[in-house]
């Protein structure tokens, strides 16, 4: 039993304007990979990239490479191969919830939602930012053109505040799959309004990540600004706020090369932070904050002398249990010195996401995961690599998670 | 350590920078050692800092704490059987307070220095007062807010004493009609919250389109400014309006914090807030936290010889402010002068989770 739509002039923001919302709740599915929704991406790439402000924000031209047709077509080539037999469907509606915080993160759960087949409901941040206002105006734009006219009922972009809570009650009440992004906090919330028995939740919650570097490797390396660029790109891009940006730092190797590598390649680092990252006053008090609590929480850490305050480093002698739960942000990274890779397997915990490394080979990797029968880290990508997404996240293989298997005998 | 009977017969704007710098260096070094012997948190932060306290510098150059850290964490340096008051900020409802535990000597030394800074601005003798707030916040004794220690401290200045608002935060305008008459042609010591002067006092004044004649009225007021600063009042509106409605010339601000009481920042006939010689403002610049330049804005740090109960006498704030100048305040007293400009904001820190956009 769907409850009633709450009055419509609640909604801070309808996409496209003439939407019927009362008959969303009818949307039926299509095949995942969809030729039109793929043609359909690639236009709304062109225009984005088109758009005048687009270059000012990288996130948006990441966005904007990642949806157009030669990428999106790998993919699809890829799940072909893979799974040829059945018969696939969109799962039906999908209700997304993108962070509040996090501009672009809303457009690609839309894609995914899209390429798996499915209506999508999505409500943007409610908060102002300029990245969505182009997202957003620039996808009107497109569905303008007569021939979307087939996207219109498989989209649909909302905004309303925190607090309207019958609206995601609304929403929640006819979804086939509920794609919640934010942080534990918003979950909980979200999770309070109920769907249907059949549907189920997609939830992203808050993780830890961190960064393996193996200083053998890294101390032969000509070029470490590639290297620094690419942790930068990792961790201060996002102000080190994204679940997948590392906030500790495991060095390997032998001493000697460990001590060099790690001169060098702060060096480099802190060269590119002096010229390019802002420090806020806000986040230097914080940073401040944290180093209190992790000192007083534990006895053995001691911060590495610095000048400034953008890149803080906090030396452990040892690996504690609770270590994601000192977590700076804006360049604020725990470091370890480990003999090899295993010994961080015993603080490993559900809440690890990304492993980014730098001289470690893939099998090397492999057998720390399964020997170690690992809860957590759901994804290890080289460093400078973290921010890419695709379409496997948090471990989910979200076209696959978002579409509906039918079989034939 | 210091002996208080020492040092609190020094008029309070009485050194120049040279001596100053000696005074503070030496008394708040000697905190800092004292504080890293008897609360072993501040101990823990000072070895990963790392800061060796057997080292001599400058005050400037000390350790210092967030100040939300006491909102965090109940640090003390003395033993629980010798707290004898627990002050907590005013927060409102859901928010973390900041819990300051004071032993009979850190607190006699806080009334101590208030009395001395305060004199300096409305002399020693005691004056009718009048308090601009209710007689309710002070209900729960056990419980100390800012606000109701903010009254309490201020009521030795006061010799006859009235709340002008009543349970229900109105104007007892009978009380107080009949408290000017027996005092009229007398000086008046006015006290209260800037917020509270300003929402329950002034608006509601102005409501009544009743005459209050303060002309012999000295108000000193503080508390911060987050409130009115929504409403675009600042310090010279908040002046001119007060002046308009009751008369009111002589009115001073000034700015403290229930982390360091006693060593207030008054404000002088310039407009300007006076560091005493008991403590200090440095303006520290977010990128690297070094002292910033006369004139230029940066976070301030309060220092204070004061906190000896807990380690409170070197705090970052989250208020920024600019040093105005030293020793050189045409009003005369010597130390630094500054203002407060704002509190930092939270802007828009970027990342995936919601953690930081609910903290702020």
């Amino acid at each position: 039993m769907i409850p009633m739509q709450p009055n419509i002039d609640t909604l801070d923001l309808l996409i496209p304007r003439d939407t019927h919302l009362e008959f969303f709740y009818q949307a039926r599915p299509i095949g995942p990979y969809d030729t039109t929704i793929i043609d359909f991406l690639d236009a709304w790439s062109k225009r984005l990239l088109a758009h005048p402000e687009c270059r000012v924000y990288p996130d948006v031209v990441t966005f904007a490479f990642w949806i157009r047709k030669g990428n999106i077509r790998r993919f699809r080539q890829e799940f072909f191969q893979k799974h040829t037999e059945s018969i696939r469907l969109g799962r039906g509606i999908v209700f997304h919830i993108a962070p509040s915080n996090v501009p672009i993160n809303f457009a690609y759960s839309l894609v995914i939602g899209l390429l798996a087949g499915n209506a999508n409901i999505v409500k943007i941040p409610s908060k102002a930012f300029p990245q969505v206002d182009i997202l957003c105006s620039v996808l009107e734009d497109v569905l303008q053109n007569a021939e979307w006219n087939a996207l219109k009922g498989l989209l649909v972009l909302v905004k309303y505040g925190r607090t309207k809570k019958d609206w995601t009650d609304w929403f929640s009440s006819f979804c086939d799959v509920r794609v919640v992004w934010g942080g534990d906090q918003t979950i909980e919330d979200v999770l309070k309004s109920p769907i249907p028995p059949r549907s189920f939740d997609i939830c992203f919650a808050d993780r830890y990540s961190i960064c393996v570097i193996n200083s053998d490797e890294l101390v032969q390396e000509p070029d470490m600004h590639a290297v620094a660029r690419g942790f930068y790109n990792d961790t201060y891009l996002l102000d080190q706020n994204a679940c997948t940006a590392p906030h500790l730092v495991v060095w390997l190797g032998n001493k000697k090369n460990i001590t060099i590598a790690k001169a060098r390649f702060w060096d480099a680092v802190n060269e590119i932070t002096n010229k390019e990252y802002n420090l806020i006053a806000v986040a230097a008090v914080e940073k401040l904050m944290v180093f209190c609590r992790e000192a007083i929480s534990d006895s053995t850490v001691i911060r590495e002398p610095v000048e400034d305050n953008t890149i803080i480093r906090m030396n452990l002698t040892e690996l504690p249990n609770n270590l994601t739960s000192v977590r700076g942000m804006g360049g604020y990274f725990n470091e370890y010195e480990a003999s090899c890779i295993d010994e961080i397997a015993q603080i490993v915990t559900r809440k690890f996401q990304t492993l980014s490394y730098y001289g470690i080979n893939k099998q090397e990797i492999q057998q720390f995961i399964l020997n170690h029968r690992l809860v957590g880290i759901d994804r290890c990508v080289p460093i400078g690599k973290t921010l890419d997404f695709d379409v496997v996240w948090d471990g989910w293989d979200l076209v696959i998670t978002m579409s509906r298997m039918v079989t034939i005998l | 350590m210091y002996d208080i009977s020492d040092i609190q017969n020094i008029p309070p704007f009485s050194l120049g920078r040279e001596q100053k710098e000696l005074f503070l260096s030496k008394h708040l070094r000697d905190l800092t050692l004292y504080h890293y012997q008897q609360c072993p948190e501040y101990r823990r932060i000072l070895d990963a800092w790392p800061f060796d306290v057997n080292v001599d510098v400058s005050y400037k150059n000390l350790p210092f704490l967030p100040v939300r850290l006491f909102k965090e964490y109940e640090l003390k340096s003395v033993d629980e059987q010798y707290v004898v008051k627990q002050m907590n900020s005013s927060g409102t409802t859901g928010q973390q307070v900041s819990k300051i535990f004071l032993d009979k000597e850190t607190a006699t030394n806080q009334t101590k220095i208030l009395t001395k800074i305060v004199s300096d601005f409305i002399g020693s003798k005691r004056l009718p007062m009048i308090i601009l707030d209710t007689r309710a916040v002070l209900k729960d004794r056990n419980l100390f807010s800012a606000r109701g220690a903010g009254i309490l401290g201020y009521s030795i200045f006061g010799s006859d004493k009235i709340y002008a608002l009543d349970e229900e935060m109105c104007i007892d305008f009978e009380s107080l009609d009949a408290f000017l008459e027996k005092h009229s042609g007398e000086d008046i010591f006015l006290f209260g919250f800037t917020f509270m002067v300003w929402q329950h006092f002034y608006k509601e004044l102005v409501k009544s389109r009743k005459l209050l004649d303060l002309s012999k009225g000295i108000l000193i007021h503080g508390g911060g400014w987050k409130k009115l600063v929504d409403e675009a009042v600042d310090n010279t509106t908040f002046k001119a309006r007060l002046k308009d409605v009751c008369n009111l010339t002589k009115i001073y601000n000034f700015y403290g914090m229930v982390e360091q009481v006693g060593t207030i920042y008054m404000e002088c006939e310039f407009g300007h807030l006076h560091a005493p010689i008991f403590s200090d403002v440095i303006i520290r610049n977010p990128k690297d936290f070094s002292e910033v330049n006369i004139g230029e804005e940066g976070l301030i740090e309060v220092v204070s010889i004061l906190p000896k109960s807990y380690p409170g006498h070197a705090l970052l704030t989250e208020d920024s402010g600019i040093i105005l100048g030293e020793d050189n305040c045409p009003c005369g007293r010597k130390g630094r002068y500054f203002s407060v400009t704002g509190r930092i904001k939270s802007a828009e820190i970027r990342g995936c989770s919601d953690t930081y956009a609910t903290k702020y």
